[in-house]
């Protein structure tokens, strides 16, 4: 069953807002071993003149697929999560995410690309803080792959 | 946890961008992977796919086993690129292609968190633009020789 491209386009309500708390971002870095110290220390943070920890380079993964579940969600789009390989990411920072951020993103259906009976699905999520400062674009690729009966076909 | 309260002033070092130049090496390193780090990034991502952690599972989606999270080799990889720049805040643009899995296996014997899997990572000045102040630097990502990332490209502010 493939993925109908006239959805393209399709936007999303807002997810829930996202609280970085500094332990979230001491916990991200540790998880993907980055030992920058601005992601630690609150005091190493503020030598760079930055307000707060700041977020590693990909942090905002965590709030992009939080909005990115609306539409693996969607029936009309229709997504085995099981048959779902993660092709690319893309994030483009306007302004560093810092520990004490309050975190709004929505979610568009970029693109679906039909791959034969499967499909390549391409998302974009747009990150602003509380006051509507442009933090971060996520762009996520998801290759759907057609089920076992159709591929063998 | 820290010792003093000093900071060390070195950790804002920005290199110069008139000193940069396409082919440089920025860095390099390796990431050691368990089952534990994978259970950890999980935890930190909220990304629980079972692929990550469950074997019978990872099969039955035509996996040969659990893998790495491609978030988490993305991440592992550009910490090189912060360290180099000196401000994770100067990291304006980080993209990836996930090509290859990561497979993590399971340790045989021994302690449960020994590493099973090891990155390797090299950073490259891939383009200057000294106009907009901005380096690329490409990342080669392996896994025992084999490239896992492709077009992994970050874009730094200096």
């Amino acid at each position: 069953m493939s993925i109908d491209p006239a959805l393209e386009g399709r936007e999303y309500p807002p997810a829930k807002p996202f609280q970085v708390s500094r332990e979230a971002v001491r916990e991200f870095a540790t998880a993907v071993q980055a030992a920058h110290p601005a992601h630690h220390d609150v005091d190493a943070a503020r030598a760079l003149g930055r307000r707060d920890l700041v977020a590693p380079p990909t942090f905002a993964v965590i709030v992009a697929q939080r909005a990115e579940a609306a539409v693996v969600a969607d029936e009309e789009v229709g997504i085995d999560f099981s048959r779902v390989v993660h092709a690319d990411e893309r994030f483009t920072h306007h302004s560093p995410i810092l520990a004490g951020d309050t975190l709004h993103a929505s979610v568009r259906l970029e693109r679906i690309r039909v791959m034969g009976a499967g499909a390549m699905v391409t998302t974009v999520v747009e990150i602003a803080a509380e006051d509507g400062t442009a933090r971060s674009t996520v762009a996520s690729s998801l290759l759907v792959r057609a089920d076992d009966a159709e591929e063998d076909a | 946890m820290s010792t003093t309260h000093s900071t060390p002033q070195n950790t804002a070092q920005t290199p110069d961008i008139a000193a940069v130049e396409k082919g440089q090496e920025v860095g390099r390193r390796t990431v050691a992977l368990s089952r534990a780090d994978l259970i950890r990034y999980a935890a930190a991502s909220g990304d629980h796919n079972p692929i990550h952690w469950n074997e019978r599972f990872a099969r039955e989606v035509g996996l040969d086993g659990v893998i790495a999270h491609g978030m988490l080799t993305m991440g592992a990889a550009v910490d090189l690129v912060t360290e180099w720049v000196g401000d994770p805040g100067r990291v304006v643009d980080y993209q990836a292609r996930f090509t290859k899995p990561v497979p993590v296996p399971d340790v045989v014997s021994g302690a449960p968190d020994a590493t099973t899997a090891e990155l390797s990572i090299v950073g490259t000045v891939g383009m200057v633009d000294a106009e907009a102040a901005t380096v690329r630097v490409d990342l080669a990502v392996t896994l025992e020789g084999t490239k896992v990332l492709a077009k992994s490209q970050v874009v730094v502010q200096l």
